[in-house]
């Protein structure tokens, strides 16, 4: 099956500054990947070669089969820019009309209500963007990446500016994005958020791939707690499959067992080893 | 084609929305009022004097009000052409209008096509429509056609279209503030080419006219309102001939028939290189 998204060996050089080098990545169909790092790391410059909008000095992207920035590959590509703006003139439903018709999209006024409905702003569309929030702009923003069905959607921070209700809106979209096939690339310093929906996470520093895979598997186990008349005891090393024995020893002790928790690291500490870690 | 439709009117859309084109049309009435003052005093003033200067002052206060007609209107026009244009590319990268529009399979020429389509558009019929109204003006005021109303009105249409090929050329690689200023520092040297010429040719230096007429050509806005100049007074002769020719802001000149073609080139030349460097510029 065709990546949705495939760089190999990508680098981006600005003058002296090493941006991206030789960055490996591939999102499948159907697949979340979450793009982290400290700022600066490259994650921005990645996505921007993922639609065109930036060159590579080296390796090459595709998009669907397509060369990364190439008509088709731009044709298939949905993205929502970390920092955007919308003519402060234009109405919702004229944004998104337009983009409709760049896209090539034949949806005309369902689809654009179907979108406002999705990201949450139903009704909104006669709203001129400099009466929207910031948080509204950024979910017509998500609304417009959307236009066309695209197979690959690229998003850079695209709950910055959001509420928790607003995240909690994309994550549905990111969800339903997922059940269509569509792959997605979310880049986002919202650890929480990615930990939350993404397949896959990858975290780039210095322009390079440090660390990749599944939430869970990067995330390393933290012992078991558990709670017990004689208080809370951690047992650092202790694993899941432990805790039938070790309460059944504390039960047989005399011991009143309350409760049991077998803690996890979070992405959070994965990404700081990842990345403070290797800074030092 | 549609694409670069779909910009332009997105373009268009803004002037109208901002209100750009309200003001325009407010002050150009506002210019039109007193020039159509200006245009009945100078005329009545004639009258009065009739008889006493011994060259045909109609066609001189004529003459020269057109001419000055012209000099406004391209002045207009190309204020209009620049704050349309001066942040097309690097200005809208910068504030975040560009990137959601580049990533469409839209080609950047287009993008540019549209912006050009767009701001030609208003300024071109702007100009003409600008120098019509002073023509119909003069000869309600004084009974006064020029040799020409074609030419002038063409030449001030294309000259604008020049402008505004350069200006979206400067906005691929310019700030927007440095953008402006250097297409007004441009305006100006085709002006100051202008005067020069005509300090030439009232010194009867050699040199003085052929760097005017090169720059003139360098910057071809400048040969098409001297061209237009000529064409307005060709007619005229005399004393009065001989004054009207100096014109107002540059003379008036006969830069021939190959202008127009140059033009044209000199402005697809300008758009293929801000095609080219928008095309290589990363967002």
């Amino acid at each position: 099956m065709t990546a949705a998204l495939s760089a190999r060996g990508l680098s981006k050089r600005y003058g002296k500054t090493t941006a991206l080098d030789a960055v490996d990545l591939e999102v499948a169909p159907g697949e979340l990947v979450g793009l982290l790092g400290p700022n600066g790391a490259g994650k921005s410059t990645l996505v921007k070669i993922a639609c065109g909008l930036v060159s590579p000095t080296a390796g090459a992207a595709q998009v669907n089969g397509a060369t990364a920035g190439s008509r088709p590959a731009r044709a298939s590509t949905g993205y929502l820019a970390e920092l955007f703006r919308f003519p402060s003139w234009a109405r919702a439903e004229e944004v998104l009309a337009l983009h409709q018709r760049l896209a090539r999209s034949d949806g005309g006024a369902a689809e654009r209500e179907q979108l406002l409905a999705r990201v949450g702003l139903t009704g909104e569309g006669g709203r001129r963007m400099e009466t929207m929030s910031k948080g509204m702009q950024q979910r017509l923003g998500i609304a417009q990446a959307l236009i066309g069905d695209p197979r690959l959607v690229l998003l850079d921070e695209p709950t910055s500016a959001l509420d928790p209700g607003g995240r909690r809106t994309v994550r549905e979209v990111l969800v339903g994005l997922r059940e269509q096939g569509v792959g997605v690339l979310l880049n986002s310093h919202l650890l929480s958020e990615i930990e939350l929906v993404c397949d896959r996470v990858v975290i780039i520093d210095g322009g390079r791939v440090v660390t990749e895979g599944r939430p869970q598997d990067l995330t390393a186990p933290g012992g078991v707690e558990i709670e017990t008349s004689d208080g809370v005891r951690r047992l650092p090393d202790a694993r899941r499959e432990d805790v039938p024995r070790i309460v059944r020893e504390l039960v047989a002790d005399g011991t009143e067992v309350y409760g049991v928790q077998v803690v996890t690291g979070t992405l959070e500490d994965a990404y700081l080893a990842a990345v403070v870690g290797r800074d030092g | 084609m549609s694409d670069a439709l779909a910009i332009a009117g997105h373009a268009l859309r803004e002037a109208v929305r901002r209100r750009v084109l309200l003001v325009v049309s407010l002050l150009t009435a506002v210019f039109l009022g007193l020039f159509a003052l200006a245009a009945f005093e100078a005329f009545d003033s004639l009258e009065k004097v009739n008889g006493i200067v011994p060259i045909d002052e109609r066609a001189l206060a004529g003459g020269t009000l057109l001419g000055l007609a012209m000099f406004v209107a391209l002045f207009l026009g190309v204020v209009l052409a620049v704050f349309l244009t001066l942040d097309a590319v690097r200005g809208d990268a910068e504030r975040g209008l560009l990137q959601p529009l580049v990533v469409r399979p839209v080609g950047r020429t287009t993008l540019l096509a549209g912006r050009l389509l767009a701001a030609s558009a208003v300024c071109a019929p702007y100009v003409v429509i600008v120098f019509l109204a002073a023509a119909l003006i003069t000869n309600a005021a004084g009974n006064f056609w020029p040799s020409s109303l074609f030419v002038p009105a063409a030449g001030l249409a294309l000259g604008v279209i020049t402008v505004v090929a350069v200006s979206l050329l400067g906005s691929t690689v310019l700030s927007t503030t440095a953008n402006g200023i250097a297409i007004f520092m441009v305006f100006a040297t085709g002006l100051a080419a202008g005067l020069l010429g005509q300090i030439g040719e009232g010194l009867q230096v050699d040199a003085l006219e052929t760097a005017s007429s090169v720059m003139s050509w360098i910057v071809p806005f400048e040969a098409l309102y001297q061209n237009g100049l000529h064409a307005l007074t060709a007619d005229i002769g005399g004393a009065a001939g001989v004054i009207v020719q100096l014109g107002p802001f540059g003379g008036a000149s006969n830069v021939g028939a190959g202008i127009w073609p140059w033009a044209v080139a000199w402005s697809a030349v300008v758009l293929a290189l801000a095609a080219w460097a928008f095309g290589r510029r990363d967002l």
